[in-house]
């Protein structure tokens, strides 16, 4: 009794995480050219809109750019940050640890004050390689917990028998260890990937006319103009980061410990 | 490694004679790109704002003097601090049964609920924002179905504390749910049995075992969803009004309008602060709890 109550209960909190989000779906099919729900009629116009719009293809392509780069970036530099954690039994470890992990927790605003002010100097506002560096700081902690995560449950007695019979540590890393983490690696990087993807905030203020990702495109569109085409960019984000997350999703699957 | 001992004894021999000292300190050179990386480009923009709030315009402390003299920036953190409170109760409210749920089902069923509270983390805040924008609004479904049902309307949804609050307690539920559910479980399921065998109802059952033993998670969940919503940008400036700016956008409004970098700053330095300070607090007190909540392994 009270279980089927509770299993109601449950059902309604996944009906409101879910379900409010679709109906971005059918507005982006709107014929007529407002936010009014019900839409009326089908049209693909907003999609066609898109498509031929340089402006959006542009911050499309900018956004791809930046979260291919940061994954790169993220995942090399993370997988060699849990590797020397993993590795190291100092005291400052735990210390080093949330060192790295630290981003997670501090307001998105006050990281983003602080890169803009010191890309200001450095002449980094709206380029490439500051867009990439400011969505890497916040991608690596996503790294770093899912390559830790998968370094826990590796035997340390396999990199020793791979070492007794010869190998270097290059090469112990490549035939042995990450193998055996891959799992961990690929959530990470695809976590990477989504974080810079659909990363705003930090976006907002370190774009320039020039260099402009989608969030703070359909961001700008929302606060600025009235226009019906982010309905269709909106579909198109939604469902970049929801097929790269099934992916992850599926690539943690064998992996027993689930990873909150 | 006192259980690897023989197989690291054949590994260091057939290491050959290389020393075993070095070994200790090359694993930090490991460490040093993402060292490098996080000083550059997270400590350092953070130790800027901080110099910027003591030194822009002029060296002083006159930013924080209008911090708390002005009376419109203590409305701005009362109401920040009160829309966080009051998430962080709705996210416990709902997230409480669904994580008690999740460790009475089947491994089956626990884990596609899993999967219905992380769905969510896989869509971007901003389309989820926007979706609100078009349920709440004046003209949208939610007013219209009651001026159908109860002839009332419309209500302003958007543009109000409850819009935030509700766009708000969407998105960090499943921050919520995911401590609560890792601490529920490791909690003994005969204890509520040995509680009522020993003559206790189900309520004082709860009250006095279930709950003291699920704490940890109420507090990791409560703290993480309260310092991320003590933080939040785009919800309030999407589905907020002007009139009801919470921190963030105060911050924001002080830097990009007014040009303001010493108060803007002074803000985010509190902003910080607050969140720190929280981390510490409850870290002291809840013993369990790490530094870091949200980021369970």
């Amino acid at each position: 009794m009270t279980k089927r109550l509770l299993g109601v209960f449950s059902a309604l909190i996944v009906v409101w995480l879910i379900v409010p989000t679709l109906v971005i779906v059918p507005m982006s099919f709107n014929s007529a050219p407002s936010f009014n729900f019900p839409p009326q009629g089908f049209s693909t116009q907003w999609y066609e809109n898109f498509f031929t719009d340089a402006s959006w293809l542009r911050a499309l392509f900018s956004s791809l750019q930046v979260a291919v780069l940061t994954m790169l970036v993220a995942t090399t530099v993370g997988v060699l940050a849990s590797l020397g954690l993993a590795k190291l039994r100092f005291r400052g470890k735990g210390l080093m640890e949330g060192y790295f992990l630290l981003p997670l927790i501090v307001p998105g605003i006050v990281l983003a004050v602080g890169l803009y002010s010191l890309f200001l100097r450095l002449d980094l506002l709206g380029t490439l390689p500051g867009f990439v560096l400011a969505h890497t700081i916040v991608s690596m902690p996503l790294v770093i917990t899912n390559v830790m995560a998968s370094l826990q449950g590796l035997d340390p007695r396999l990199e020793q028998a791979s070492a007794s019979l010869g190998a270097g540590r290059v090469r112990t890393f490549f035939s042995i260890t990450l193998p055996l983490i891959a799992p961990g690696v690929t959530a990470g990087a695809l976590f990477a990937f989504v974080t810079s993807f659909d990363e705003v905030v930090l976006s907002l203020f370190i774009q320039s006319p020039s260099l402009q990702t989608l969030p703070v495109k359909i961001f700008n569109s929302v606060t600025q103009t009235n226009d019906p085409t982010v309905a269709a960019v909106a579909v198109i984000t939604m469902l970049t980061s929801v097929v790269v997350m099934l992916i992850a999703q599926f690539a943690t699957r064998k992996r027993k410990r689930p990873v909150a | 490694m006192s259980e690897g001992s023989v197989t690291e004894a054949i590994a260091v021999a057939g290491a050959g004679r290389r020393r075993r000292a070095p070994e200790n300190w090359r694993p930090l050179l490991l460490l040093v790109p993402a060292f490098v990386l996080v000083s550059l480009f997270f400590l350092a923009p953070l130790i800027d704002v901080f110099v910027r709030s003591v030194t822009d315009p002029q060296p002083g402390l006159q930013n924080y003097a209008w911090l708390v003299s002005t009376e419109a920036n203590i409305a701005v953190v009362l109401r920040t601090f009160g829309t966080a409170i009051a998430v962080t109760a709705v996210c416990l409210l709902l997230a409480y049964p669904y994580a008690y749920l999740m460790t009475i089902v089947s491994d089956r069923t626990r884990n596609l609920m899993q999967l219905f509270i992380m769905m969510p983390l896989w869509t971007s805040i901003l389309v989820r924002t926007l979706a609100w924008m078009v349920l709440l609004q004046d003209t949208g479904p939610i007013n219209g179905l009651l001026a159908a049902w109860f002839g009332i309307g419309p209500v302003p949804l958007i543009r109000t504390t409850f819009g935030v609050a509700l766009g708000m307690s969407q998105v960090l539920l499943p921050f919520m749910v995911l401590p609560l559910y890792s601490s529920m479980a490791k909690i003994d399921k005969r204890l509520l049995p040995a509680a009522s065998n020993l003559g206790a109802n189900p309520v004082t059952a709860f009250f006095t075992v279930y709950l003291p033993l699920s704490r940890p998670g109420i507090f990791s969940g409560g703290v993480t969803v309260f310092i991320l919503g003590l933080g939040f940008y785009i919800i309030p400036a999407l589905l907020g009004s002007s009139k009801e700016t919470m921190i963030s956008a105060l911050i924001q409004q002080q830097i990009s309008v007014f040009l303001m970098w010493g108060q803007g700053t002074a803000l985010g330095v509190f902003l910080l602060l607050c969140t720190i300070l929280i981390l510490v607090v409850v870290s002291r007190v809840n013993k369990q709890g790490s530094l870091f909540p949200g980021v369970e392994r």
